[in-house]
């Protein structure tokens, strides 16, 4: 049993009580139509293009597609962790209610100081290598909330605690380097929760980590969410990580959202062929030995100059003439906060009627996604990096 | 120890390749040694594809390595085609290496970046004076078509100007022009998205049997070798846990390490709660000073006094299915 499970934790949770709080209903986060692009040599990289979602208090949204398709620009225009030059974006981001690109500089800090904090992939690069833990921990606390330094230290080591990490004034004076990559995981935890945040990033909190020790983090992730009733955003390539912890999932895909539904409505429900094709390639341990993989043929499109009309179209098993002239929109589907953007949405007779029409043709010409050759065209994604990507040498390839 | 015997091993006519009492530990200075694998054995049969799973750091990697005996193991037996390769030259030994190939995790990293993608294919053929030009060029372009890479486009190019999926394709094509007889790939997927995992998997699968090849599949990822393999080692700090046919492994798990880390899986399913099985806490301790008898037994639910004096032996617990454990689990 991880250490969590038995230590209750009972430390004092600040209140970041400076930053000024509208008791509001509604949405604690609402994202609309937010666009980042990146100027680079080759031309505009639409990492983020048209992005809406919002989220209420206490839930979780799962961000979930395949490298270079945009999470991580996603999570950090959020988070306002853009680069100063050669950043176009547009569209709102409001917070409590408040656009938080009206916000005093002051306000700004607070904001992304105490109420929303990011756990990223890799502790390493994120913790300072030559910085003792505690240190590491009480500073945000000490520059943020007004208290005194031996306060700063006692709530440091009860975060400690309350992340699972044994004997924490000792682990108070280490180094990053003197602690396995689960443990520094657990103190970048500790630190993004430190200030009382209301909403929590997490981007591929555990793809760095072992299974064993991706389970703990992930429970300690939801047990930290729920007493703190903090709203999360779990980003991650593993659809298998987001369905049993998630609220609410969305699918991006070359730097659109192209489904959105609750957790269990995506799962049975999934209309977008970009989907369910991802759904269909994951090995599924029922399945037995030597089962045939479906493959999405390709990769995703080139950021700089996507395809007219569906970005999915080049891949898509469902394509239709319509798909590469017009683009679909997002769509609301019958079940509640279902949406989708597809022309012949899987599931439904318009999909199956443009699947059978391909199969025909495809049978005709010979033709199976399987057999569509790749390496005639230069390179797009392929490496899960799980990384962030921040400055692309490589010319918008990830 | 913790984890060693050799009972789940089969008649030596049987196997191409049989590995006993691997050991290979690396100095860490001050008298100190990492027991990066410690008395581990295993066969493989001609045709048959052996996945070993594991959490990072727990050996694949170094097992695979010392097949290849890049470095040499510390102490152990490996034989390949009847051959123990330790009594074999360094020139004996490198032609071995014609028929026994690896493929690497990092797809990138692992081409040398400065040379066109047809020479890095055709390196194995043109070292070995394999052919003459003609059939060499032939050669190549069979098998990058084989992979999926077209010859005339990508001939010419450098590995930089491809996908990881790419890449990973002209290291599958690098490794079978030789004809082996024998693929260690470790870990070819871990690096890439879902979908190129997919097209990965499948294209092993396909060169497997178009070449007629056997293979040791080395992963983390307990869906994907199941998904690829014949026969399953299970692998924790340098010992093997469990061996034997996936589907009763993963159905029945008789090792409580076995059955902690499918339990950790994150199934791809919302009406399936995480962690319905308690999962294990704590971390893998380090292979400089690796616990006594048992090495899980410091993770371990079922662990006992007997298991930090006495080091369990592989044995059978239902036919095929061997286990290194003092308490297994009963199957259901
Ligand atoms: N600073 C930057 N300048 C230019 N392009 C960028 C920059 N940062 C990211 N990109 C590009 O934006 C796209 C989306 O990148 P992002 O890092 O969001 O992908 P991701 O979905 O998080 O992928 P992964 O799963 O690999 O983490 C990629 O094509 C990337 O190369
Ligand atoms: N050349 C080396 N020198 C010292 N230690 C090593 C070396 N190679 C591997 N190790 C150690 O041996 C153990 C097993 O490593 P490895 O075989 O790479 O594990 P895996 O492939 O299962 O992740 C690890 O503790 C690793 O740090
Ligand atoms: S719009 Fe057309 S190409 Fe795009 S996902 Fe739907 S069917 Fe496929
Ligand atoms: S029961 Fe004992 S022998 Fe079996 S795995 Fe646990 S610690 Fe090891
Ligand atoms: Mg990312
Ligand atoms: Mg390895």
């Amino acid at each position: 049993m991880s250490l969590l499970r038995r230590r209750r934790s009972t430390e004092f949770i600040p209140a970041a009580d400076r930053y000024p709080v509208e008791p509001l209903a509604g949405a604690l986060l609402e994202v609309t139509d937010i666009r980042t692009h990146f100027e680079t040599s080759r031309g505009l990289v639409r990492a983020v293009d048209g992005v809406s979602f919002s989220l209420e208090r206490g839930k979780t949204l799962g961000i979930v597609g395949e490298s270079g398709s945009g999470k991580s620009v996603l999570s950090r225009s959020v988070m306002g962790l853009l680069p100063k030059n050669g950043v176009v974006r547009s569209g709102s981001i409001r917070f409590e209610g408040r656009d938080t690109s009206q916000l005093a500089p002051d306000d700004q800090r607070k904001l992304w100081g105490t109420q929303m904090s990011m756990v990223f992939q890799d502790p390493m690069t994120s913790l300072n290598p030559v910085m003792k833990i505690g240190n590491q921990i009480t500073e945000p606390l000490l520059y943020h909330l007004d208290i005194s330094k031996s306060f700063a230290r006692e709530t440091a080591v009860s975060l400690l605690s309350s992340v699972g990490i044994p004997e924490p004034e000792r682990r108070m004076k280490q180094y990053p380097h003197e602690m396995s990559g689960g443990m520094r995981q657990r103190v970048m935890i500790a630190i993004a929760i430190a200030c009382g945040p209301k909403l929590l990033f997490a981007d591929e909190p555990t793809t760095a980590l072992d299974v064993t020790v991706q389970a703990q983090i992930l429970d300690l992730l939801q047990a930290q969410q729920r007493e703190r009733f903090m709203a999360m955003i779990l980003v991650t390539h593993d659809l298998g990580v987001v369905a049993g912890r998630t609220d609410e999932i969305a699918v991006m895909y070359a730097g659109k959202i192209v489904e959105k539904a609750p957790t269990r409505t995506l799962f049975s429900q999934m209309r977008m062929p970009y989907t369910e094709a991802l759904m269909h390639s994951i090995p599924k341990l029922s399945n037995p030995s030597h089962t045939r993989l479906n493959v999405i043929p390709g990769r995703p499109p080139d950021l700089v100059s996507p395809p007219k009309g569906c970005n999915f179209s080049p891949r898509c098993p469902y394509v239709q003439d319509k798909c590469r002239k017009e683009e679909p929109p997002l769509v609301r589907a019958e079940a509640a906060g279902h949406e989708y953007a597809c022309w012949f949405p899987a599931g439904t007779p318009q999909g199956r009627a443009a699947l059978e029409r391909n199969v025909v043709a495809g049978a005709m010409s010979g033709v199976t996604a399987e057999t569509v050759r790749v390496g005639t065209t230069p390179i797009g994604g392929g490496i899960k990096s799980g990384t962030t990507t921040t400055a692309p040498s490589t010319e918008g390839s990830t | 120890m913790a984890g060693s015997g050799t009972a789940h091993l089969r008649d030596p006519a049987d196997t191409l390749l049989r590995v006993e009492n691997l050991v290979v530990e690396f100095s860490a200075g001050r008298n100190r040694k990492v027991h990066a694998v410690s008395d581990v054995s295993f066969d493989v049969m001609e045709g048959e594809t052996l996945g070993l799973v594991g959490e990072s750091g727990c050996g694949k990697s170094t097992t695979g390595r010392a097949v290849m005996q890049l470095p040499h193991p510390t102490s152990g037996k490996v034989e390949f085609e009847g051959v123990d390769l330790a009594s074999l030259s360094g020139e004996e030994l490198r032609r071995t290496r014609t028929r026994l190939q690896m493929i690497f995790q990092d797809p990138i990293s692992s081409l040398n970046p400065r040379r066109r993608v047809r020479d890095l294919v055709a390196e194995g053929l043109n070292i070995w004076n394999i052919g003459d030009d003609a059939s060499r060029d032939a050669k190549v372009r069979e098998v990058l078509d084989a992979v999926g890479i077209d010859p005339d486009a990508a001939g010419p190019r450098r590995p930089h100007e491809f996908s990881g999926g790419q890449c990973q394709r002209i290291s599958i094509a690098r490794a079978v022009v030789t004809d082996p007889r024998l693929i260690i790939c470790d870990e070819p997927v871990s690096a890439l998205d879902v979908s190129v995992q997919a097209q990965i998997i499948n294209l092993l699968e396909d060169m497997k049997a178009r070449y007629g090849l056997t293979m040791i599949f080395i992963a983390h990822d307990l869906a994907v070798v199941k998904n690829i393999s014949d026969r399953v080692a299970v692998m924790y700090l340098g010992k093997l846990c469990e061996v034997g046919n996936p589907e009763e492994i993963y159905a029945a798990p008789a090792h409580p390490y076995t059955a902690a880390l499918l339990s950790a899986i994150p199934v791809p399913d919302p009406l399936v709660r995480p962690r319905e099985i308690p999962g294990v806490g704590g971390e893998i301790p380090s292979p400089l000073a690796p616990p006594s008898g048992c090495r899980f037994r410091t993770r371990c639910p079922r662990a006992t006094e007997v298991c930090a004096e006495q080091e369990p032996i592989m044995r059978e617990v239902q036919p095929n299915h061997f286990v290194a454990c003092h308490f297994p689990i009963a199957p259901a």
